[in-house]
């Protein structure tokens, strides 16, 4: 059970401190997030867009076919999926703190999960795009 | 963990886990209190669940004829963005030590996240696909204009 800590100091841990599995798991959150809310800004403006009628919207739309762009889909899909499961893991050792101590063993599971996700997803993404240009 | 501070007392390492009273326990420790940092806190952690729910993609001009949809999508907007926002701030908390700077920087968040909500609400809300010039007889009828 968590006991409020002793304040932190830069100097006790520095910028990366070292959780191993869950230093990753966090880094890779944050990056994800960022990512995802990056997109956001875009996609609102974007999408913004369907009030000039289908011609502008099309056109702008279009883009996101390029095969390129495609594959920045496939990251996109990927940083949120990530960013939602270890979300739920985040708020499984928040709110019930004795799982902490399967902290390690939570974080191979949602990577795992994560993985397993990605292979369906990653064969319907990438066949359109490799039928289509190769 | 290079200098030793007398005053934090550190548990023994288990193998496999650190001790759920180390100081850096797993995820962000709950802000004391029941200030604003805890509700921003339980905010981040509520609005995580409900935009696992949310999350869907759609053709927009048969999709926003629907009131549902509209409410949806705008539920999804609000939320992705407060949350997004609110986790760039706390990314400021751990990197910007400037005050200045960081309230700055926050402040700029804010803007551009109530900027592009108010643009986001503005669309959803007043999108008429009926409206659209050179719209197609076909489309024209599968969206009932």
């Amino acid at each position: 059970v968590a006991t409020r800590p002793a304040p932190r100091r830069r100097a006790d841990f520095g910028r990366l401190y070292r959780g191993r599995e869950g230093q990753w798991s966090w880094l890779a959150h944050r990056v994800t997030g960022v990512a995802v809310i990056l997109f956001l800004f875009a996609h609102v403006v974007d999408t913004a867009l369907v009030g000039w009628g289908p011609r502008a919207y099309n056109r702008v739309v279009s883009v996101y076919h390029n095969p390129l762009i495609r594959l920045l889909e496939l990251g996109l899909v990927a940083a949120v999926i990530y960013h939602a499961l270890n979300g739920l893991r985040i708020m499984i050792v928040d709110f019930w703190p004795r799982a902490t101590d399967r902290n390690r063993q939570l974080i191979y599971g949602t990577t795992g999960l994560f993985l397993l996700s990605m292979i369906p997803i990653t064969y319907l993404i990438v066949k359109p795009i490799v039928e289509k240009y190769l | 963990m290079a200098i030793e501070s007398p005053e934090i007392k550190r548990p023994v390492h288990r193998k496999d886990s650190l001790p759920t009273d180390f100081p850096t326990r797993a995820g962000r420790q709950p802000p004391a209190g029941r200030g604003a940092e805890f509700w921003w806190w339980v905010f981040m952690r509520v609005s995580g669940v409900v935009l696992l729910f949310l999350v869907n993609f759609g053709f927009v001009a048969v999709r926003w004829q629907n009131p549902f949809w509209q409410t949806w999508d705008w539920l999804l907007l609000s939320l992705a963005m407060i949350h997004g926002i609110n986790g760039l701030r706390a990314i400021t908390l751990d990197y910007v030590h400037r005050p200045g700077v960081r309230a700055a920087m926050n402040g700029l968040f804010a803007i551009v996240g109530l900027v592009l909500f108010t643009l986001g609400t503005v669309v959803v809300f007043t999108f008429d696909a009926c409206k659209w010039p050179g719209l197609s007889a076909a489309l024209r009828a599968s969206l009932h204009c």
